[in-house]
């Protein structure tokens, strides 16, 4: 039995491994589409939140004392208007509206006065306006109306100011370097991984099995005294070799992807982890990808064709992205027994070692739960290689 | 001379789809392919199914390759139940069929060695057959050639060497000359006698008369299912061309050509 099966799992592979078209859509692109594509989303979000080159424009009218002082504080210059020139006010508003200026501001005049004289209790007088105009589809004058408001409204914070939090010089976020970048990857890597596992598995299963049933090459193999189980393991084998290439490849274009993208937040952060962090990660994900191979060997053995495979894989598809999307939020389930719910385990078991709290015990349930339910759509596929009515079904 | 090959009261009924039923123009859910068939082979000769397209010869065929199984009956190689004993009897044939494909992306000559694999044939013996199956059909010069870059022709000789690498005691071929060029319908022909010379049990199924008139021993003429008539050629021809026999045979139980 052994002997078969090796010999069926060297036939796809020579098959996936050496069509270069195969080696490199479902090896090489994945890893390089990501590591360029998380690359440029990184660049792209610093880009938006970084200052343009060209200085801001600024002007105010009756900018009082205690406010130029936070302007200068914040680096942030402005010119400043007459409030009687009524053109050149116009003229800034057109040229904002134009996207040419970025912010004009206009103070009541003698406003620190008004702000004194304001009882907030009593309200007998009106509270001081400040008018902000700036243009919110221009990114530099949207993000500078940003700064000035979240300024003006701390300064508007302090004037009644009653207590301080944390305003000491003291470290008060008591967690450590380690935990907070643990946090970054636990958000971010298994929604990541869990996808990229089951797109790589997606590019080769309905290949192998659909891809065979629809040339007519796989009743070639029903004629030999191969038994079905051992073409099932022989074929479940060597897409599970190839999808892990796969997932190596699109998790390694993720890490070395992953400080742009976070725009420096992960620098340094694989050092955290220990090799037996990395060993559980291995085993949690190989696990996986057998339970993503097994389940769309099925698929693609009811399938006619690969076209009709992939239709079928995209229900499943959509529950694996929203197990996924699990693993964002929050730590991992601490319940034994939710670590036997398919998929929904491997993305808990992530985000443990991820964030460093991974429990072995959860590991094991998952890794051994996941290979029981191979075995069982092994055994399912077995059954569907043997029946013609899934076979023959043309 | 011993019986190799005993069918008994074969039947076996599909199913037919929405499409399928518009394509047979029938409003029928259920088709007999195979009713109550029953023949044997002997080892040693060429026995030919005989009949028109749809009469059942390729089911029985697939039947008796352990490709699907039969609603009853069974069909006994050797005393192995194709049905009980589907893996042993798939190691004492050899089947060749248009329905079966080589994958495109491989070549002749690992197509023979993955496929003695899987028939766990010795590689000293592995070795000999390539070298005389190879040069017998000419596979030699395109050994390396990835199947799909074959003409028809050509693929129907390396699927006739594949077919042959375990040396099986039955080879069954479904329209062996179907779509080759004279060229190569000839070599097929002069093999099948080649092998008959072995000793080994061929049984094929066609609708060229002249096939069979050339190379078989006994033949049985099917239609819709039913085994209309089998015996030996020359009893069966009765004196006629087998083509005329073969007509007044169907218009008796057809009702004629339409």
């Amino acid at each position: 039995m052994k002997g078969n099966i090796l010999t069926i799992m060297k036939k796809e592979l020579k098959r996936l491994l050496g069509d270069k078209r195969i080696l490199i859509n479902a090896v090489l692109l994945p890893g390089i589409l990501i590591y360029v594509m998380y690359s440029f989303m990184g660049y792209a979000l610093a880009g938006m939140f970084a200052p343009d080159a060209a200085p801001l424009q600024i002007a105010a009218v009756h900018m009082p004392t205690s406010v130029s002082q936070m302007f200068e504080a914040a680096a942030l210059p402005y010119i400043d208007i007459d409030a009687t020139d009524v053109a050149e006010i116009a003229d800034i508003k057109s040229l904002i509206a134009a996207k040419e200026f970025e912010l004009l501001i206009v103070f009541p005049a003698d406003f620190d006065t008004m702000v004194d004289a304001f009882d907030i209790k009593s309200q007998t007088t009106t509270a001081p306006n400040i008018a902000v105009f700036y243009n919110s589809t221009d990114s530099d004058s949207e993000r500078v109306y940003a700064q000035v408001a979240a300024m003006l409204d701390s300064y508007e914070a302090t004037l009644a100011n009653k207590f301080d939090v944390n305003g000491g010089d003291e470290v008060y976020n008591l967690a450590s370097e380690k935990d907070r970048s643990g946090q970054v990857f636990s958000s971010l890597m298994p929604l990541l991984l869990t996808i990229l596992l089951f797109s790589g598995c997606m590019a080769i299963a309905p290949e192998s099995i659909a891809g065979e049933k629809e040339r007519g090459t796989l009743s070639t193999l029903l004629v030999t005294p191969l038994r079905r189980s051992e073409l099932a393991l022989g074929k479940i084998f060597a897409i599970t070799i190839v999808g892990t290439l796969s997932a190596i490849s699109s998790t390694i274009g993720t890490i070395l992807s992953l400080p742009q993208l976070t725009g420096g937040a992960s620098d340094g952060l694989p050092l955290f982890y220990t090799m037996g962090d990395y060993l559980l990660l291995g085993i949690v994900v190989l696990s996986t990808v057998l339970l993503f191979v097994s389940l769309m060997s099925i698929l693609s053995a009811f399938a006619e064709s690969i076209k009709e495979a992939q239709t079928y894989m995209t229900p499943l598809m959509i529950v694996v992205m929203l197990a996924g999307v699990t693993g964002m939020f929050g730590g991992a389930a601490e319940q034994p027994l939710v670590y036997l719910i398919p998929v929904y385990n491997s993305v808990q078991c992530m985000n443990a070692v991820f964030s460093f709290e991974v429990v072995q015990l959860h590991v094991a349930i998952t890794v051994v739960s996941n290979l029981v339910y191979c075995g069982a759509l092994a055994f399912i596929l077995t059954k569907m290689f043997n029946s013609e009515r899934v076979m023959f079904s043309r | 001379m011993k019986e190799l090959l005993r069918v008994q009261n074969l039947c076996k009924t599909f199913t037919l789809s929405a499409k399928q039923q518009r394509l047979e123009k029938t409003n029928e859910k259920r088709k007999v392919a195979v009713d109550n068939l029953s023949f044997s082979a002997y080892d040693g000769e060429i026995f030919g199914l005989l009949g028109p397209n749809g009469a059942g010869k390729t089911t029985t065929l697939r039947i008796l390759s352990t490709l699907i199984k039969p609603d009853s009956g069974d069909a006994f190689l050797d005393g192995k139940s194709v049905v009980r004993e589907a893996e042993q009897v798939r190691t004492k044939i050899g089947f060749l069929t248009s329905e079966l494909k080589l994958e495109d992306y491989f070549t002749p000559n690992y197509l023979f060695d993955f496929f003695s694999d899987l028939y766990h044939v010795d590689e000293q013996v592995r070795a000999q057959r390539k070298h005389s199956l190879f040069t017998r059909f000419g596979i030699s010069r395109f050994a390396e050639v990835k199947i799909a870059d074959l003409s028809t022709g050509m693929r129907q000789k390396v699927s006739l060497a594949i077919a042959l690498v375990h040396d099986p005691e039955v080879i069954i071929f479904d329209e062996p000359t179907n779509g080759l060029d004279v060229i190569t319908a000839k070599t097929v022909t002069d093999f099948l006698l080649e092998l008959k010379q072995e000793g080994k049990t061929v049984i094929i199924s066609t609708h060229i008369f002249s096939l069979v008139e050339k190379t078989c021993d006994r033949v049985a003429i099917i239609i819709d299912g039913k085994l209309v008539t089998c015996d030996a050629l020359d009893k069966v021809k009765n004196g006629l061309s087998l083509e005329d026999r073969f007509f007044a045979i169907y218009e008796e139980v057809a009702g004629g050509v339409e």
